[in-house]
């Protein structure tokens, strides 16, 4: 097993040698992925608290216009005695989605995961460029902090929603100025990260670990580093043409003669279309950047519990990879209403309902999966599979919008929170949990408590349906987004204990993750030791010591086999790590001589 | 505790089809539809509400199911060891696509009854000939109101005459007859959407958007801006009354004969919106 010779890419033994350790570079500045992810998961996990209490705001607002906010309301706006102003409001919707798509989903899926997992996967030592790696990190805090400073400047943060739409977001407002700052930064992290991640995973690989062989989280992260290389200096191009906008004048979004708020008319020549056409060429894509990595490893998850090998490997990548490439492609069904050339609406119609097919694929393939296993309901199979169930829920209301005539309707109510909220927050959120819940024991060599983790999830499971399911219905009634008092409208009268309920729901959600925060803060320090491999599954992280000390293994491994094959008839116990060598065969066989049989047919 | 779980998944459609069936006993529901092609927007809804709602309880009974059926307590077979099927792969690869496909075929017609056969065009559907049908009013959203311009009484038709009526968020409309609304923005980004037409189109700076509709129906209803536009945009509220002709005609020249008293439009228009 230790033999190098076959050792094809030579750094096997080319470990950087050891830092002398102080505090500052193991911890801080570290350029190791593991640390570089474990910071990336708890930056994006303190986000994910306050953008959850800032939802809460609006969920506060909606449920019951202009009422004090009991105990927090005096501290908050004292200014109007206690209640949200309407002003507020808009901060508060901008904000929450800001900070939940920027500082949450992204980073802790590429950033976090990404990070931690990816070399630990293909058996590499660290990332390919280890300083880069460090600096896609540290470039995220000036994002904090200028997203953190817009709260406190002269006319509050971003509040034109958190697409930005000009010329309502080219009004004169510090926040927008900071906030396009920060969106750059969190572009130029991402972009890091993403060169980073495809180098490793093409270059990186431990021998025998063909493409084919790799874990359907790895393939995620690459397409989704595929994703972020062709899509983000679109958006980042875009920002600095709303930047220059604001700044100097150039006009890029505003029309002829154009002007609000008693400005001076501004110079025009400008479409604000152009901005809708740039942002969505990279926000729609991004909506599967915020997807796919949790589908690869929800993929694994499930098939490691239910114990027998994924269904449909190769259709689960080109699914993934088809997914990726209608994603550039359907930006305009975001546009259905907005002017856009009707005729246009119409092509982005029929490629949109195609991007519905690769999803299905993967929903019948996870159903494969579990068809026939030995299911195991660990906390991280519950999320995972509740994963798959949310899924569904957000895949089918998608259809909807996608008929443009529907759209007419439906766009900009609440049916479209509600399909975002099922495929973000029930579908990648729930991913994000059962992954934590899975790969602790590796990233902290101690397990979470498995009694309070299914508490957790029993509560979020059950809160978020009443919270989100209810959007659909809202939706029906044609119950509009983004309005501080929406029973102005007579139409919408009615809806107000709904929504009640909506937010009873919600508050109940966002406590329940204190049994998370608990359990997960916790078990850093008291959790029950973890082994090398405390679920038995496959993969190569799981060959590695628990937590894996710098460069990761404390022998090369090689790669024989897929990582799926659970329940192999080949062997005596239900898992078959990809290390482990086949029997009856020599253990020094090169696994490039004799290649194993493919996972997938 | 396998069987507690798959039962909570067994929860999902139970409830989900639940919510569903409750709704429109609550008046939960698509609002009144008082428009001539909102029906078709309303069964296209249906359509793919009944589809997706069969996929939706067969694909989460099908996981229940397997979740209760292969918990590994008191299941103590061998795992099926497959990688997959390649006739199930592309059984489950046409057949959804199909019904994509038919989906989007079944709407274009509906989409270009809505957005792209602007009768504008007048009776020959070629633009610039006299037959072209002028709009009924020209609508220009700005921060915070709707701003409503009908064509002068002796103007036959023609806006942009010193006739001008205008008016603020009080939208009416004859009833029964095909009305062509020309949408502008003043400022930002707004919304024209009306729940009962079905109707909803974005206010844009720099364009001239064409919305058409036909009224079926006489009564008082919601204008919506659906579009964020300011702290205000929850208040950019205007009213749709449809009515007789007869009646239209009447409020219109009442709101002529308002307006010539005043002898000042802007003045007009501040009391009608200082509400």
């Amino acid at each position: 097993m230790t033999s190098l010779t076959v050792d094809t890419h030579g750094h096997a033994d080319a470990h950087p040698p050891a830092h002398h350790a102080s505090f500052l570079s193991t911890y801080v500045f570290s350029k190791d992925h593991k640390v570089i992810g474990i910071q990336f998961l708890f930056s994006t996990l303190i986000w994910f608290l306050i953008g959850g209490l800032l939802a809460l705001g609006i969920r506060w607002q909606v449920a019951w216009p202009w009422s004090d906010m009991p105990v927090i309301g005096k501290m908050l706006f004292s200014g109007e005695g206690g209640q949200i102003s309407p002003e507020f409001y808009t901060v508060l919707f901008t904000m929450h989605a800001t900070i939940m798509i920027f500082f949450v989903i992204i980073p802790i899926l590429a950033g976090a995961f990404g990070n931690f997992l990816i070399p630990l996967m293909i058996g590499a030592d660290d990332m390919a460029f280890p300083t880069l790696n460090m600096l896609s990190y540290w470039f995220m805090w000036p994002a904090f902090i200028a997203m953190s400073a817009s709260f406190f400047v002269e006319g509050g943060a971003a509040k034109g929603g958190w697409t930005s739409y000009p010329p309502l977001a080219l009004t004169d407002w510090d926040g927008q100025t900071l906030w396009l700052i920060g969106l750059t930064f969190v572009g130029v992290s991402s972009m890091m990260g993403s060169v980073n991640y495809l180098t490793t995973i093409i270059q990186m690989r431990a021998p025998g670990m063909t493409m084919f062989r790799l874990p359907m989280t790895i393939w995620a992260m690459f397409i989704t580093a595929v994703l972020q290389a062709f899509a983000l200096p679109v958006l980042t191009a875009a920002g600095f043409m709303q930047l220059t906008d604001r700044l100097l004048g150039t006009g890029f979004f505003i029309p002829d003669g154009w002007t609000a708020n008693n400005s001076p008319m501004a110079s025009g020549g400008g479409q604000p279309l152009l901005w809708q056409h740039l942002f969505w060429f990279y926000s729609h894509p991004a909506v599967y950047i915020m997807i796919l990595p949790a589908m690869g490893m929800v993929s694994d998850i499930i098939s490691c519990f239910a114990r027998k090998p994924l269904f449909g490997y190769k259709p689960m990548v080109y699914s993934i990879a088809g997914i990726a490439g209608l994603g550039f492609i359907v930006w305009g069904h975001h546009m259905f209403v907005s002017g856009m050339n009707p005729w246009l609406g119409m092509t982005f119609m029929v490629s949109t309902m195609m991007i519905a097919l690769p999803s299905a694929i993967k929903v019948f393939n996870w159903l494969g999966t579990v068809w026939g296993g030995n299911i195991r309901f660990t906390t991280a199979m519950l999320f995972a599979l509740s994963f798959v169930s949310m899924f569904i829920i957000g895949g089918l209301s998608g259809i909807f919008m996608a008929a443009t005539p529907v759209d007419i309707f439906i766009h900009d109510t609440y049916f479209i929170v509600a399909h975002f909220h099922y495929v973000l927050f029930a579908g990648t959120a729930m991913g994000v949990f059962g992954a934590i819940y899975f790969w602790y024991p590796k990233m902290f060599g101690r397990m979470m408590n498995d009694r309070w983790g299914r508490l957790h999830f029993l509560l979020t499971f059950i809160f978020l349906n009443g919270t989100f399911f209810t959007m659909h219905i809202l939706g029906v009634v044609g119950f509009p987004r983004r309005l501080a008092d929406p029973y102005h409208y007579e139409t919408f009268r009615h809806l107000q204990p709904l929504n009640a309920f909506m937010t009873w729901c919600a508050i109940g959600m966002v406590a329940s993750q204190v049994i998370f925060a608990a359990n997960f803060l916790l078990s850093i320090f008291f959790g029950e030791r973890a082994g090398r491999n405390p679920w038995h599954a496959n993969g190569l992280e799981w060959f590695a010591p628990s937590p894996p000390g710098h460069g990761n293994f404390d022998m090369q491994p090689i790669v024989y086999r897929g990582p799926y094959e659970y329940g192999s008839p080949e062997v005596d116990t239900d898992y078959y790590p990809q290390t482990q060598p086949p029997p009856e065969k020599h253990p020094t066989d090169a696994p490039a001589k004799s290649p194993e049989p493919a996972v997938a047919h | 505790m396998g069987r507690f779980w798959s039962l909570l998944f067994l929860l999902v459609p139970v409830l989900g089809v639940a919510s569903f069936a409750v709704a429109p006993f609550y008046n939960h529901w698509l609002p009144h539809d008082i428009s001539q092609h909102g029906h078709v927007i309303d069964h296209l809804f249906y359509f793919i509400l009944w589809l997706t709602g069969a996929v939706f309880v067969a694909t989460e009974v099908v996981l229940f199911w397997f979740l209760w059926r292969y918990d590994s307590k008191g299941h103590m077979n061998p795992v099926k060891y497959t990688h997959g099927s390649h006739s199930l792969e592309i059984i489950w690869t046409i057949v959804p696509m199909a019904v994509l496909l038919f989906i989007a075929i079944y709407q274009m017609n509906a989409w270009a009854a809505s957005k792209i056969d602007n009768p504008a065009a007048g009776p020959d559907g070629v633009f610039g000939t006299a037959d072209d049908m002028r709009p009924m009013l020209e609508v220009t959203a700005r921060q915070f109101e709707w701003r409503l311009r009908y064509p002068g009484l002796k103007a036959e038709g023609v806006l942009g005459t010193p006739k001008d009526i205008f008016v603020v968020n009080d939208l009416h409309l004859p009833v029964n007859e095909e009305i062509l609304i020309d949408l502008k923005s003043a400022d930002v980004l707004h919304s024209f959407f009306l729940p009962n037409v079905r109707v909803k189109q974005d206010a844009v700076p720099g364009m001239k958007i064409p919305v058409w509709f036909r009224a079926t129906e006489i009564g008082q209803f919601d204008l919506v801006c659906a579009e964020l536009c300011g702290w205000g945009h929850y208040k950019m509220k205007g009213r749709l009354t449809v009515e007789s002709r007869a009646d239209f005609d009447k409020w219109l020249e009442e709101k002529n004969r308002q307006q010539e008293t005043t002898h000042d439009p802007q003045l007009a228009e501040k009391k009608d919106s200082s509400e």
